[in-house]
């Protein structure tokens, strides 16, 4: 292969660097991230759409916290969560002393306290950690969470037991007259500390150790020949997701203002281990996409079905089988075709082809559903509202129709699903004119 | 003038295998030298012992004069010995100019730090560029390294072991599965790279060892039986029946 055939367009972006780049090339996205959390609450107006927001925003910190561990370091942790309830708890314990007058902290500066709480942490457990990648980091991750989730039984001043701990943010004294009542006050807080923070791990992860992270994750041995010891890499990257998670835990503790043990979970670390996934690891936004996707899903799916965990533990292994690059990468996999102006051919056959899985998708929860109805449900009638019907579970006509929707839509996709890769492959495909 | 490398009855074992069996060795400062020797005698063992991916049994290992029996990879690497490997080992998720960097960061003195963006950093910017242009890889800089062809994953290889400016460079096997002329321009690359520093290579390709080494060590089952300049060890008669002697093995 010769080496020397870079197209002439790619060589003065390769020799001028970023450093010549305008502000607003460089931080644009920003300014527009900056600018969508601002109008967000404007645009949407829904009674339950700002606490959704607040929570999505939470989840966003927690879940780029944790791609800071898997993306970025190859670090898969099923204990994350400790960290954000640690970070959490101590932040609420904080918010009850200064209550009481026991401590001048305002409520804005308390995700300082729950990312303090969470670095002490992890810079504590981190030490064993992180000794190992690949398998035994994963097993010691899981052994941390049962240790507190153990722990929690047995420290109940700290824990709360079954109740956990409650505070009160309006207690605390003032910053600049601020006061935290209305829940679009919360919101500004907390969309500040998402991009606070969202900011601070994109900048850590373009750092020396940011990048040695991401070379240690995929060859530690070879990080080794070139100076790094890949155990205080894996080291300092657990450290900074640890912070992180706790900024997030501390976020939980004002918004929520309440913390249980199950906030530290194994299944909150599942959770966050789902989301990112389904966002996609591989790339920094990846999280961002699957903490909103995951926290809608969590919120409204709730609303209309008692199966909602099902319903996103089908599109994680779908995601694991058919995706794994998540949705972010998904995206990314069609700049090639976006930039060469080819991106338009696909929404033809991508139409045909989701619309085909969105009638197998509709036969396959319309079953589901009914199954659910059958067996769990008390539904003395077999009465189900379904979609933009109601059916009666105990006649076969329901049956039959969602099972041929299935039927349909697979058979269509066997035929659609091929088309729409060919299409995919021919726009992505390297030269040709515009 | 202090040696760069010195080994002292370096031994080795895996369980009741001896491997390396009192190997002494000293590399002259500045030289270009090969390890040389039939299959499985030990050279490549001989060079996870120098480069303290395995511990030795029992030995010294002194490098430009201070003793590194026993340290790690990264302790050594620190102290100006850099290797290359003879699979390739490369970040292959990154791109090429990252590949590059990460052999550059620390020698620079960034090491560990979160206070710099690493885009910023112009002089290992500049000293990755100035490795890219030497690889013939400045045009590459942008492609993830795990989809470079086999031929450029070897350079790159290379690029990675030098990229930080240690004056101790050991090359595993460098030309291993490369055509003709892919290997000439390796040959060329090495030479260009190794200017003024200390090299120690594994080689099979024997018109490259002539070409590059100016001294040429044989080992033999765990032991170095002869250490002399190119003519010597060529006329060396124990040289020719341990290994030189097998005429089709010369290639």
């Amino acid at each position: 292969m010769k080496t020397n055939e870079a197209p002439a367009a790619a060589r003065p972006l390769a020799t001028t660097g970023i450093a010549r780049e305008g502000v607003l090339q460089r931080y644009g996205v920003w300014l527009a991230a900056a600018g969508v959390l601002i109008v967000l609450p404007w645009i949407v107006r829904t009674g339950a759409a700002v606490p959704i927001m607040n929570q999505m925003g939470i989840a966003i910190v927690f879940a780029l916290s944790f791609n800071m561990l898997l993306g970025q370091g190859g670090m898969l942790s099923f204990g994350h969560a400790v960290y954000f309830g640690l970070g959490g708890f101590l932040a609420a314990h904080a918010l009850n002393i200064a209550g009481r007058g026991g401590l001048y902290l305002p409520v804005p500066l308390l995700p300082l306290v729950g990312g303090l709480g969470g670095l002490v942490f992890a810079a504590l457990f981190g030490t064993f950690s992180t000794s190992r990648a690949g398998t035994v980091f994963s097993m010691v991750s899981l052994a941390v969470a049962e240790l507190m989730a153990a722990s929690s039984l047995i420290f109940d001043r700290f824990f709360g037991g079954e109740e956990g701990i409650t505070t009160n943010r309006a207690k605390a004294p003032l910053l600049f007259g601020l006061e935290f009542t209305r829940d679009r006050q919360v919101y500004y807080l907390i969309a500040f500390w998402v991009l606070v923070a969202a900011v601070a791990m994109y900048a850590f992860s373009r750092t020396p150790i940011g990048r040695m992270a991401n070379a240690v994750r995929d060859n530690p041995e070879r990080a080794e020949f070139v100076g790094y010891s890949q155990r205080r890499v894996r080291y300092i990257s657990f450290c900074a997701a640890g912070l992180f998670a706790g900024v997030a835990g501390g976020l939980f503790a004002l918004n929520y203002e309440i913390l249980t043990a199950e906030n530290m979970g194994l299944n909150a670390s599942g959770g966050v281990l789902l989301m990112t996934y389904i966002g996609g690891i591989g790339s920094f936004v990846g999280p961002v996409f699957g903490a909103i996707i995951f926290t809608f899903l969590q919120s409204m799916l709730s609303d209309y079905t008692g199966m909602w965990l099902l319903y996103v533990g089908i599109l994680f292994l779908a995601t694991v089988l058919w995706a794994p690059v998540g949705l972010a990468g998904i995206l990314m996999l069609h700049a090639p075709a976006w930039h060469a102006g080819r991106a338009g051919r696909l929404v033809g056959p991508y139409a045909v082809a989701g619309v085909l899985g969105l009638v197998a998708a509709v036969g396959v929860v319309g079953l589901l559903e009914m199954i659910h109805t059958v067996l769990v449900a008390e539904s003395p009638t077999g009465i189900k509202p379904l979609f933009w019907t109601t059916v009666n579970t105990r006649t076969v006509l329901p049956w039959l129709v969602f099972a041929a929707l299935v039927v349909a839509g697979a058979l269509g996709l066997r035929w659609a699903g091929p088309r729409a890769a060919t299409a995919f492959a021919e726009a992505n495909r390297p030269g040709a004119t515009r | 003038m202090t040696p760069a490398i010195e080994l002292d009855g370096i031994y080795k074992a895996f369980g009741n295998t001896s491997i390396i069996r009192g190997v002494n060795l000293t590399l002259e400062p500045g030289t270009r030298q090969a390890l040389i020797g039939p299959n499985g005698a030990g050279k490549s063992t001989l060079f996870n012992l120098i480069t303290g991916k395995y511990p030795v049994n029992s030995g010294r290992i002194r490098l430009k004069g201070e003793d590194v029996t026993g340290l790690t990879p990264y302790e050594i690497n620190r102290r100006g010995l850099s290797r290359s490997f003879q699979v390739t080992n490369i970040f292959p998720r990154m791109t090429v100019f990252e590949n590059i960097r990460c052999g550059v960061l620390w020698a620079l003195g960034y090491r560990y730090s979160f206070w710099h963006r690493a885009d910023a950093a112009r002089d290992a910017t500049q000293r990755t560029e100035t490795v890219l242009e030497q690889l013939n890889l400045t045009a590459r800089r942008h492609v993830p390294a795990g989809v470079l062809s086999y031929a450029e994953q070897r350079a790159l290889e290379i690029g990675i072991t030098i990229a930080g400016g240690a004056d101790v460079i050991l090359l595993d096997e460098p030309t291993a599965g490369m055509s003709h002329s892919e290997t000439e321009h390796v040959v060329q690359l090495i030479r260009e790279v190794t200017q003024g520093k200390t090299l120690l290579m594994v080689e099979h390709d024997m018109s490259v060892v002539f070409n590059l080494a100016d001294r040429i060590a044989v080992l033999v089952y765990g032991e170095v039986i002869a250490h002399d300049t190119p003519e010597r060890i060529r006329a060396d008669a124990r040289v020719q029946e341990a290994y030189l002697g097998v005429p089709q093995g010369v290639a």
